[in-house]
């Protein structure tokens, strides 16, 4: 048993953080959040690439790292911190993953190595509109191999030169770009579009129906968001205990206060409880464990419910300051609501949850 | 990250999964006379096993294991109907006060007795004026030729009633600030002067005490470190308490979904209840992150790190959880909630007994307000509280 990163691994994990320093300072997420014409920093996007991230969990063979997932998921925790505004999550996390879970040899050997280059940019486009996704509520549909429908919205769909589809009996593989239009959204350091597909061709994705084929790639991609989540938490908290210990009040740091104390510490205490549930998604997904549905829905609500407490007591910390544009705390915000809805609502994976709950005592 | 055991944790575990099997059948073939009988029986078969406590070194009758096969042999022994609970206050944290700071006759004398569970130890550190404020007690010791002469009361002693000896903190100096004029000793509960008065809790139950001192004399021979410098000596113990307080008391997620299958909702079970299924996940959450963060404590501890203050959650989640556990099911059970009688009340008043000791959980080795406080400033690194009497000397403090 070892519950901790490995010294390699920690390793990596201070060099990410390194390079995300000098490439992704916070004048890099504001140059793509105040641009409405930038949906990415594609310079941040090369170095990420160079770095070989993007294919940090891909075979050798197909051109990647071929490093573990546990590493992958090091990677994610960064990014998460950084708030890097750059379409990783949806080219590694979901269309990466989605290849390697279900693709043919064709399919792998023709994109990942596009993929671990940085020249592919991914997106997976599920939703239809408001509500959780359901057998009901999907209308895209294959004819042959042609597809058509609507899919809203989909992040870095109108970046995207690969995207992966769910239409009603199953996943489909798009080359882009398609056509789209770009959304108004809750974090603009991250894009989304309506894509629309008008008889495109298209390519089967493995054989499984639709929903539990999206299923699998969520359970996958849900760990690695936790990871980026648990950044991005880690990070709301440094910045509420930097200015708690900056701002006076009445004489004396507001950090002092234990009103103040007490939130930064039950802060502390779901960040941790996030931690260790990730860490054990880490393993699972790792390790191909048959636990890894439940782990990935606990680690995501988890990370989900961490990161959303964090942001948002990390802008009441801030007091007025913390509502402006020019502050900071925003980020983490916009960024919390953007990931704990990016594959399913928490109280989805909820339910998904006790579903496993569920089939695990029956079992 | 690797929840699995290795193959050497493997063999522990079987080892370990073996001899419970075997000697869980032989003690309870023994029939015991009482609970307590039993629960002594039980230990000494532990102890001369080397299972009583694994990570202590052989040579005091430990096992000379490390932190991940105790917490293996724990799992394995979670699932056996043996009684331990009566030891974990002395194992846990007075024996090893001693063992630290002792002279070598008497932990000759006493970690032998305690580990085979023939002696049980208390720690008499709480008072009516120092609850969370440990430092603020007023039990007073006097020194009279080779002895010391103790007057005062402690309060909240678990098991005292049952208990042989305790360890004890006075005040030896009221002339200095509060941290500063305190000493530790160890003394037999049952000298002169001891009375011992059971606290009926609100849960019904009497586990705590009251403990008044009346001219009762202790050699110096029995004291724990320096004169005066007993808060040195206390925060061993108070470290090692929030390792062995914690525990929700059995009414955790699982027991819930037990119930929850078995009791009809509008349409169906409540367990088809979206709302029931939300908070459940929750719960499993909160449940899964603690034992997952207490397996990152034993990483930490396995690789010589000490562990720190962070050990805290443990107990803020563990208390909170069980009493809004507890509650959620004694809801669900709408008017018949209200029934305890263990003959009754599905899973045999489980959630119902939650309800009534959760109160005294969120309070027992430290209250939620100062766990909270130890992870800002410990961990976080936030001012401490404003302390007047911080410097003052004990006897000009307003009481």
């Amino acid at each position: 048993m070892n519950f901790d990163y490995s010294d390699d691994q920690k390793m990596l994990k201070d060099e990410a953080r390194k390079f995300l320093d000098a490439k992704c300072p916070v004048t890099v997420v504001r140059g793509v959040l105040d641009d409405d014409t930038r949906h990415y920093d594609e310079a941040l996007w090369r170095g990420v690439a160079e770095q070989g991230w993007l294919g940090a969990a891909i075979p050798e063979q197909y051109g990647g790292l071929g490093l573990g997932h546990v590493e992958l998921c090091a990677l994610a925790e960064e990014l998460g911190r950084a708030v890097a505004p750059i379409p990783f999550a949806s080219t590694v996390y979901f269309v990466a993953e989605a290849l390697m879970l279900l693709g043919s040899e064709a399919q792998k050997a023709k994109w990942l190595p596009k993929i671990a280059s940085g020249e592919v940019i991914g997106a997976f486009a599920t939703s239809e509109g408001p509500g959780p996704v359901t057998s009901t509520s999907i209308r895209t549909s294959v004819v042959g191999n042609r597809i058509t429908g609507t899919k809203i919205p989909v992040t870095d769909g109108n970046i995207a030169n690969l995207l992966v589809v769910l239409a009603k009996d199953g996943l489909y593989l798009v080359e882009g770009p398609v056509e789209s239009e770009v959304l108004t959204t809750l974090d603009p350091t991250r894009s989304a579009a309506r894509v629309t597909f008008a008889d495109n061709d298209c390519e089967r994705l493995g054989d499984e129906d639709g929903l539990s084929a999206m299923s699998q790639v969520f359970d996958r991609a849900a760990v690695l968001l936790a990871f980026e989540q648990l950044g991005g938490a880690d990070r709301a908290l440094e910045m509420a205990k930097a200015y708690a210990l900056d701002r006076q009040a009445f004489g004396r740091p507001i950090a002092g206060y234990q009103a103040i104390k007490h939130k930064l510490a039950d802060i502390y205490v779901k960040n941790e409880i996030a931690r260790s549930n990730a860490y054990y998604g880490a393993w699972a997904l790792n390790a191909g464990a048959a636990e890894l549905p439940l782990a990935a829905a606990t680690a995501r609500v988890a990370a989900s419910e961490a990161y959303w407490f964090a942001s948002k007591e990390n802008i009441q910390t801030h007091g007025g300051i913390g509502f402006t544009w020019e502050a900071d705390p925003q980020l983490h915000y916009r960024r919390s609501r953007q990931l704990s809805l990016v594959a399913g609502a928490p109280s989805t994976w909820r339910e998904r949850l006790v579903t496993q709950l569920e089939q695990r005592n029956a079992a | 990250m690797d929840f699995n055991d290795t193959p050497e944790e493997a063999a522990y575990r079987t080892r370990a999964r073996d001899w419970l099997e075997s000697n869980v059948a032989e003690h309870k073939a023994q029939g015991h006379a009482d609970d307590m009988a039993a629960a002594r029986a039980w230990q000494a078969r532990k102890a001369a096993a080397g299972y009583a406590q694994i990570t202590w070194p052989k040579e005091w009758g430990g096992g000379g294991g490390t932190p991940i096969q105790s917490v293996i042999f724990g799992q394995e022994e979670a699932k056996h109907p043996v009684q331990y609970g009566y030891f974990t206050i002395g194992l846990g944290m007075c024996v090893p006060t001693v063992m630290a700071f002792a002279d070598q006759a008497t932990k000759e004398r006493f970690v032998g007795p305690a580990l085979r569970g023939e002696e049980i130890w208390s720690q008499l550190f709480s008072e009516p004026a120092g609850g969370s404020d440990v430092a603020a007690i007023r039990t007073r010791a006097v020194r009279d030729g080779d002895d010391w002469v103790v007057n005062g009361q402690k309060v909240w002693t678990s098991g005292a009633h049952y208990s042989d000896y305790g360890i004890l903190l006075v005040r030896t100096n009221p002339d200095v600030p509060k941290h500063k004029g305190l000493t530790m000793f160890w003394l037999d509960l049952r000298s002169p002067g001891v009375e011992i008065r059971p606290i009926h809790q609100m849960s019904g139950g009497s586990n705590f005490n009251e403990v008044y001192f009346t001219d009762v004399r202790i050699p110096d021979a029995q004291r724990l470190g320096e004169v005066d410098a007993g808060w040195k000596v206390a925060l061993v113990t108070l470290m090692n308490e929030r390792l062995a307080v914690g525990g929700g008391g059995g009414a955790g997620p699982k027991e819930i979904l037990k119930l929850a299958r078995e009791i009809d909702a509008a349409e169906g079970t409540l367990l088809q209840e979206p709302a029931f299924r939300q908070k459940l996940a929750d719960w499993w959450v909160q449940s899964e992150g603690l034992r997952n963060t207490r397996m990152r404590t034993i990483t930490a501890l396995s690789r010589g790190q000490t562990p720190g203050p962070e050990s805290s959650i443990g107990k803020i989640i563990a208390a909170n959880q069980l009493q809004d556990i507890g509650n959620s099911a004694v809801e669900a059970e709408d008017q018949f909630g209200i029934i305890a009688d263990p003959a009754l009340a599905p899973l045999k008043g489980l959630f119902q007994s939650a309800v009534m000791n959760a109160p005294g959980l969120r309070i027992a080795g430290g209250t939620d307000e100062i766990l909270k406080n130890i992870i800002a400033e410990r961990v976080l690194g936030l001012p401490g509280e404003i302390r007047t009497d911080k410097d003052a000397a004990f006897k000009d403090l307003k009481a």
